[in-house]
């Protein structure tokens, strides 16, 4: 029987299965961010041991870093946090991009850009979005702190081995419709646990004509239906990517790497635990309507009425829409936006800015809303102004910011105030995520870009 | 921290929310700290259901309410019984360190999500499976009688709801079990293997 890419990954990852027990997993590739590595480093301290492999490690800040100035961060607890990564990764050894220098961003926007995530390798992070690095066909996945703390001192984790599923997206994308708005489909369709204990792979045509930002951004949503890691099996689109970026091999090594990344695929006859297809003719622009990123609608589409929803989904359903202040059968289309965010490890790349800017040509910020325009990394907003898109936005009327994480998740100054409404290109809209009391729409790039210029959600397929 | 677990009996609290995430179990501005303690952790779990915007107790929240409100002790309020899907979204272990902090030593629930559920572990508090009969019959039980106590018995692997004597089975590895019951971390078992590691980065050179 063939195998998985996934099962080809992590079997080449093994050191050992222990008996009734977990599998000892080997991991290439650490990435550390300020607010899950403190304790890690600690920890090491406390059993007086050293990091295993630092040069395999990357570490940057990007939670706390403020958007709107290069000077400091107002908070004196998340400037420590941030002071504390530095000083820990010049004690150990380990690469460190330092808040607003050119290598710094996003995480996972910062590391595939520079080619620090390929393809076959393990890739672990404090973060469930590191499920995004899973697009350039690597096995990437979210850990804990005391995980974090296991692989500095062992560069291994312990893993339960999880089942395989293999979501088939065929056909075409209607216009309009982008990577984000087939991830916010596939939530909806799978439920926030549909995908729980698997890892995803996502195939079919419409996935091989994704551009690498836009699987980038598939890969990243798949914690939000419970998995841990969404791979995608490399090709040519993945290998024109990554060729000549800062940390890809080079010459013959590139070549060497290259002919082993094509066996990084499933095998015709490989078995998955399961299997789920979709058609991306079904798939419109997507807005959420709840608290939870898989409670969802098309743009133009209605929240479930009560008669639409089993008995015992109505308390949930009646829970969320009070919290976001909407009613059974509404339709959002029109409903006035105060806040619009573009940006965070899902649409901060600069894929994400081309077609906001597509939008905004020519027209104008609705008075009425706040735009938060935050680019993933510094070199995403380097090929911004290169590109000129920084000048369309700021004839449109809207400000590009400094890379963070920004108002993805209230960790910075960028809060949504309570009660405000924010459309968003981030990834989760739970109750307060984006501040205390902040209702959120999740949403592409182009729908919070028509929504920007019109003050109200709007469907973007009306403004291509 | 306590560590090892191999029976508790005790009552529960009853957190009726399906898809309760990490950011409700711990909202994101406590994530600023570089600190481990416990107290600070346990005070900010649940917090933003717990306190309003004033700081002021939400008095119909369950946890503010006698006697699910009483600080967790010996066979007092040291297992929660959650909704299904607990713990999704963020990776933040700080949700489980919450739950510790607080006291906690059980959750049941009819499912977790995976990291969260690999954390809970690493921090020694014990993630029981049950099936959502039992679940919602325990559920049941507690709205019942706030004192209904739930024994479980790691060694044995069993979950009983005492009010109506229904016991189940729950899944763990033998290697987590073993670690449970002694108080064993993971990182001293990799610390150990550290030859395994070696080996296994010489043999991937050769290749």
């Amino acid at each position: 029987m063939g195998k998985t890419l996934f099962d080809k990954i992590w079997d080449a990852h093994v050191v050992q299965n222990v008996a009734d027990g977990p599998t000892q997993l080997y991991i290439d590739r650490l990435y550390m961010h300020e607010v899950t590595s403190p304790q890690a480093f600690d920890t090491l301290r406390e059993k007086g041991v050293s990091v295993l492999r630092p040069q395999q490690i990357v570490a940057m800040p990007d939670h706390n870093t403020p958007s709107d100035q290069q000077e400091c961060i107002p908070d004196a607890v998340g400037r420590k946090q941030v002071e504390t990564l530095k000083r820990n990764c010049e004690e150990f050894g380990i690469r460190h991009f330092d808040m607003f220098s050119r290598d710094n961003g996003i995480i996972h926007v910062v590391g595939p850009e520079k080619a620090l995530s390929l393809p076959g390798m393990t890739i672990v992070c404090g973060d469930s979005h590191t499920s995004t690095h899973g697009a350039v066909g690597a096995i990437a996945m979210g850990i804990g702190t005391s995980e974090v703390a296991q692989v500095l001192a062992s560069q291994c984790i312990l893993q339960q081995k999880p089942r395989t599923m293999r979501i088939n997206i065929e056909g075409t994308l209607p216009q309009g419709t982008t990577a984000k708005d087939v991830a916010l489909y596939i939530m909806a369709q799978m439920t926030t646990s549909g995908a729980t204990g698997y890892a995803v792979e996502y195939a079919g045509s419409v996935v091989r004509s994704m551009s690498m930002e836009g699987r980038l951004t598939l890969s990243n949503l798949s914690i939000e239906m419970g998995s841990r890691a969404g791979l995608i099996a490399p090709d040519e689109v993945t290998f024109e990517y990554l060729r000549g970026r800062e940390y890809a091999p080079e010459g013959d090594a590139w070549d060497r790497a290259e002919e082993q990344w094509r066996q990084l695929r499933s095998d015709d006859d490989a078995v998955f635990d399961k299997e789920v297809s979709f058609r991306g003719e079904d798939i419109a622009p997507r807005i959420t309507y709840g608290t939870n990123p898989g409670a969802g609608i098309a743009v133009d589409g209605q929240i479930p009425t009560l008669e639409e929803v089993s008995g015992e989904q109505r308390p949930q359903l009646l829970s969320q829409l009070d919290y976001m202040q909407f009613r059974p059968g509404q339709r959002l289309q029109g409903t006035p936006v105060d806040y619009v965010f573009l940006g965070a490890c899902t649409n901060g790349r600069i894929e994400d800015f081309r077609a906001f800017a597509s939008i905004v040509r020519g027209r104008r910020k609705a008075a009425n809303v706040v735009a938060w325009l935050v680019p993933g990394s510094w070199q995403v907003r380097r090929q911004i102004v290169a590109e000129g898109i920084d000048k369309i936005l700021a004839e449109a009327g809207f400000e590009l910011r400094l890379p963070s994480c920004s108002a993805c998740l209230a960790m910075n100054a960028d809060k949504v105030p309570a009660g405000k409404l924010c459309l968003s290109t981030s990834n989760r809209n739970f109750v307060g995520r984006q501040g205390p009391g902040a209702r959120t729409i999740l949403a592409s790039p182009l729908t919070v870009a028509a929504s920007a210029v019109t003050g109200v959600i709007t469907d973007p397929r009306e403004m291509l | 921290m306590n560590k090892e677990i191999k029976e508790v009996r005790s009552t529960c609290i009853p957190i009726r929310i399906d898809n309760c995430n990490t950011d409700l179990i711990i909202p994101a501005r406590y994530l600023s700290t570089t600190t481990r303690d416990p107290q600070f952790f346990g005070d900010a779990f649940m917090h933003d259901l717990r306190f309003d915007g004033e700081g002021q107790p939400v008095q119909d929240f369950v946890m503010n309410r006698m006697p699910f409100s009483e600080a967790p002790r010996e066979g007092v309020n040291q297992i929660i019984v959650a909704g299904q899907n607990w713990g999704s979204g963020s990776s933040r272990e700080h949700a489980a360190w919450a739950i510790a902090g607080y006291g906690v030593r059980v959750v049941i629930s009819s499912s977790f999500a995976d990291i969260h559920r690999n954390n809970l572990l690493n921090c020694f508090v014990l993630p029981v499976v049950v099936s959502e009969a039992f679940q919602q019959e325990l559920f049941a039980s507690i709205a019942a009688d706030a004192k209904t106590q739930v024994v479980v018995d790691l060694e044995k692997q069993t979950v009983e709801n005492t009010a109506t004597g229904h016991r189940e089975q729950f899944p763990i590895n033998s290697y987590k079990k073993y670690c449970l019951l002694h108080g064993y971390d993971d990182i001293d078992f990799l610390l150990e293997n550290k030859d395994k590691i070696i080996s296994f980065e010489e043999q991937r050179s050769d290749k």
